[in-house]
């Protein structure tokens, strides 16, 4: 029985691991820019379409592919950022909604055309697959892989904000933009490559998210709402705060969706609106 | 005893971190003041206004507005009391005309704005008392113009019109006189000078032609703290004061 | 521009004359009325759902539009409303217009619940709420399924004709004549809404939250007011689809829904009370002219839509119009 639950909260954690690093790149740019990007899980997909052409197409092998995702969706969201997204950064909360609602409405039609609606499917080296046998549960590998790669990366978001001169200038940047920009902190440069970061990370997460969860060109909108949830409960611009959220809204979802599948995601719904109704700005949100 | 004071402030603090904006101020206020606030920039003057009106909670210090304690109450309670601001930028309902914004500062203030199956035309008393202030303040004539389309001036004197349709007992105004250029300021010296006597008026401003011309009583705040309070010879002779100024001259 | 040649206007004359009915609409409201019947017989099934998405949309606008409160969430209003009409016949009790009081009833409740929890978050965390009780409604609905038909929706909704008299025919004239007619009582009653001190307040809210309470206005009260209203209204919007299809289903209740109602708001433009009315127009004809073309390629094109009109319309049809003729509609 104990070795049920430690099964279950190990698939959550790294549920929620895949979460995080899908998530993350939304949390910083929120609090940064107050830019409501409901694009971002778009970015996902494109990066995990980027690694099924390399591997499928190209014949790139898995690890490679990875960093192809996060080049490849960064690339496209400075594309969109300095075109497009740039124009409405001091607009309506309603209009930013609207504008990235119709970006994932033409992104997933285009990836539907252009791949067709089936799931993707990639074959992941031969030394991530299999799972360890323990307590006569089953922990996969590559579950432990990507939460080693989420916690790495977690670390390393925390390193460079604390202890990077660019670091400081987001954060800088984050608290007071006006007194930043004064300072001779080039914001429009730091938005930049803030978004084109956040952006390449939720395509690494959309790589990571093939042999989880599965890719198809509705992956922008399904993984959009926990996103949203990571972002709002974790506090906005909190990294810790999204490390910790995503975590517990993938160990929420695994073990709600084991234990009492009658409910659905019911559950995950509800505590999202009670924990908003009780802290609105999240659980480390400070805004 | 003194005369009827209708504010006080009692040792009022607040920091934001490590930094106090205010410290242990202790204000007065009475019954047809026209008292002048002033003090360097960054001297923590908005924020005190901030703190009176209960945009800001206080960390230590209490308000008491007449007999009561109103410390605790939320910024909307306060205007229902008596407590009105204006603030130091224009903030105000850009799409509404004059008449409009008065009208619904009228009828929030009577508590007949929820009346949604009422129109508004039927609100009589409200509109005409909405004119009213509005010519008293010179914006009859603009009355019916969208406000995103007023003169800046005008914007400004609007600011007080909203204010005053509340009916205040007490008035704090934030930089009246912010940004006017000297063509439309004359109309915001005659209007502070025709406010009903016995409102009580405290104002922030940079402007010291304003405030000597107006104020009876001046205090002055530096780094959140009142370095000196008094009538207005006694603060343009205080050498301390005019070392915080470096100079006497002041453009706001 | 200083316009010293107008004289002063009494500001009673220009509030009633800012509130009357225009020719415009009172042209508009003939033409529906009519022409439908007149023209496009064999469309008024078409017609009566476009009216009861206006009505929808109209529902939205009030908390959008005017109280500036985004919402991708709606729908459970829609559907629950929807539900609640199909429920009640199921009892055993299929009049008509009672069906439609007990639905905004039940409606109403479940709005004056949820409304607390509005009122007490802002932007993100808003949005996020109102998706969030948007989804929950869904996955309840779908796990009652003994009460609501699951995904099969709900069967056997057996509507009496209207004052035992008007039957729900196949062609559509008894739909389109009742769901056109509610939805004027809809335009009617927001109109009053809007051009009163309540109005006012909610344009306050929008334009400047942070002067409500500097002029001692507790804004909170009207936000759940408004958003009743609304629920009400989408409710009613709900249960006339109920009634004129004769089913009730989880698409009622589906975020689809909720967005595709926000696309006809911004279509047609926000906080104009028409805006809706026309976006409905033209998305729901839009869909049904490309009802041959893949749904999924249909998203490409809204998608599409809506990237433009946020960049070059983003007051939609409605304030495109207005600009062009120089004055607010």
């Amino acid at each position: 029985m104990i070795a049920q639950f430690a099964v279950v909260l190990f698939d959550g954690f790294a549920f929620g691991m895949l979460l995080f690093v899908l998530s993350v790149g939304l949390s910083v740019t929120l609090g940064l820019m107050n830019f409501t990007n409901l694009a971002h899980c778009a970015f996902g997909m494109v990066g995990g379409y980027a690694t099924v052409i390399a591997m499928n197409w190209l014949g790139i092998p898995f690890l490679l592919g990875l960093p192809i995702a996060f080049l490849a969706a960064a690339a496209i969201s400075v594309v969109l950022e300095r075109t497009i997204f740039r124009l409405l950064y001091g607009g309506t909360e309603l209009s930013q909604v609207l504008l990235t609602i119709g970006i994932v409405f033409m992104a997933s039609a285009s990836a539907a055309y252009l791949f067709g609606t089936a799931q993707q499917p990639i074959q992941i080296p031969s030394w991530l697959r299999g799972s360890y046998e323990i307590a006569g549960q089953n922990f996969g590998i590559y579950r432990m892989f990507l939460s080693i790669v989420a916690i790495a990366i977690a670390g390393l978001l925390i390193f460079g904000l604390e202890h990077t001169r660019f670091g400081a200038r987001v954060r800088a940047a984050v608290d007071n933009q006006r007194i930043a920009q004064g300072l001779g902190i080039n914001v429009d440069a730091v938005f930049a490559v803030t978004f084109a970061l956040g952006c390449g990370l939720a395509g690494l997460g959309g790589a990571l998210a093939i042999e989880i969860v599965g890719l198809d060109p509705s992956f922008g909108f399904h993984y959009l709402i926990y996103v949203l949830i990571v972002v709002a409960v974790g506090g906005l611009g909190s990294i810790a705060g999204s490390f910790v959220a995503a975590a517990l809204l993938g160990i929420a979802d695994v073990a709600g969706k084991y234990f009492v599948p009658e409910l659905g995601s019911f559950l995950i719904y509800f505590l999202l609106v009670a924990i908003l109704f009780v802290r609105p700005n999240g659980i480390f949100g400070r805004r | 005893m003194a005369d009827d004071i209708v504010l006080r402030t009692e040792g009022l603090s607040k920091k934001f971190g490590s930094l106090e904006v205010t410290r242990d101020v202790t204000i007065e206020l009475p019954r047809g003041a026209r008292h002048a606030l002033i003090g360097p920039n960054g001297a923590g003057k908005t924020t005190l206004i901030n703190l009176i009106t209960g945009q800001l909670t206080p960390d230590t210090g209490r308000i008491v507005l007449g007999s009561e304690d109103v410390t605790r109450l939320p910024v909307a309670a306060r205007v229902r009391r008596g407590l009105t601001r204006t603030f130091q930028i224009n903030t105000l309902f850009p799409d509404l005309t004059p008449i409009e914004s008065l009208t619904l500062a009228i009828c929030e203030r009577k508590k007949e704005a929820g009346q949604f199956w009422r129109a508004l035309t039927a609100h009589r008393e409200a509109i005409d008392e909405a004119d009213q202030i509005l010519q008293q303040l010179q914006l009859g004539d603009v009355a019916t113009r969208q406000t995103r389309h007023l003169a800046y001036g005008q914007q400004r004197l609007l600011e007080i019109a909203l204010a005053l349709a509340t009916r205040p007992k007490v008035l704090l105004l934030d930089e009246p006189a912010a940004g006017v250029p000297k063509s439309e300021s004359a109309a915001l010296f005659e209007v502070i000078a025709s406010l009903p006597t016995d409102i009580s008026v405290l104002f922030i401003e940079h402007d010291m032609n304003l405030v000597f011309t107006f104020a009876t009583h001046i205090h002055v705040l530096v780094q959140g703290a009142v370095l000196l309070s008094g009538p207005p010879e006694k603060i343009a002779h205080d050498p301390q004061v005019r070392e915080v100024y470096l100079g006497s001259k002041h453009h706001g | 521009m200083t316009d010293t040649t107008q004289t002063r206007q009494d500001p009673h004359v220009w509030l009633r004359r800012k509130s009357r009915w225009s020719v415009t609409e009172i042209a508009f409201w003939v033409i529906a009325g009519t022409v439908p019947f007149l023209f496009f017989p064999t469309y008024l099934t078409l017609a009566s759902q476009i009216a009861i998405a206006a009505l929808f949309a109209l529902s939205v606008d009030l908390v959008l539009g005017y109280a500036g409160i985004i919402t991708l969430g709606h729908a459970m209003f829609f559907g629950i409303g929807s539900y609640a009409a199909g429920l009640i016949t199921k009892t055993g009790w299929g009049e008509p217009l009672t069906g439609l009081l007990f639905a905004c009833a039940v409606t109403a409740f479940v709005g004056f619940l949820t409304s607390f929890i509005i009122i007490r978050v802002r932007h993100l965390a808003l949005l996020m709420i109102t998706m969030g009780l948007g989804l929950l409604t869904v996955e309840l609905a779908n796990s009652m399924s003994w009460l609501t038909g699951g995904h099969d929706g709900l069967q056997g909704v057996d509507v009496w004709p209207i004052f035992n008299r008007f039957e729900f025919d196949l062609w559509g004239y008894t739909a389109y004549a009742y769901a056109f007619i509610a939805l004027l009582i809809g335009v009617a009653i927001s109109r009053r809404i809007v051009h009163s001190s309540f109005g006012l307040a909610l344009t306050g809210v929008r334009e400047n939250i942070t002067r409500m309470p500097a002029i001692g206005s507790e804004y909170r009260g009207h936000l759940q007011t408004i958003y009743v209203i609304s629920a009400t209204m989408a409710g009613l919007a709900g249960a006339l689809l109920a009634q004129t299809t004769e089913t009730a289903s989880l698409d009622t209740l589906s975020f689809q829904r909720s967005a595709d109602v926000v696309v006809m708001l911004i279509i047609g433009g926000t906080g104009r009370l028409y805006g809706g009315i026309i976006g409905a127009i033209v998305f729901m004809i839009a869909r049904d002219q490309l009802s041959g073309v893949n749904p999924q390629y249909w998203y490409f094109w809204i998608g599409l839509l809506l990237v433009i009109v946020v960049l070059v319309m983003p007051k939609g049809i409605l304030g495109g119009l207005a600009r062009l003729m120089g004055r607010r509609n």
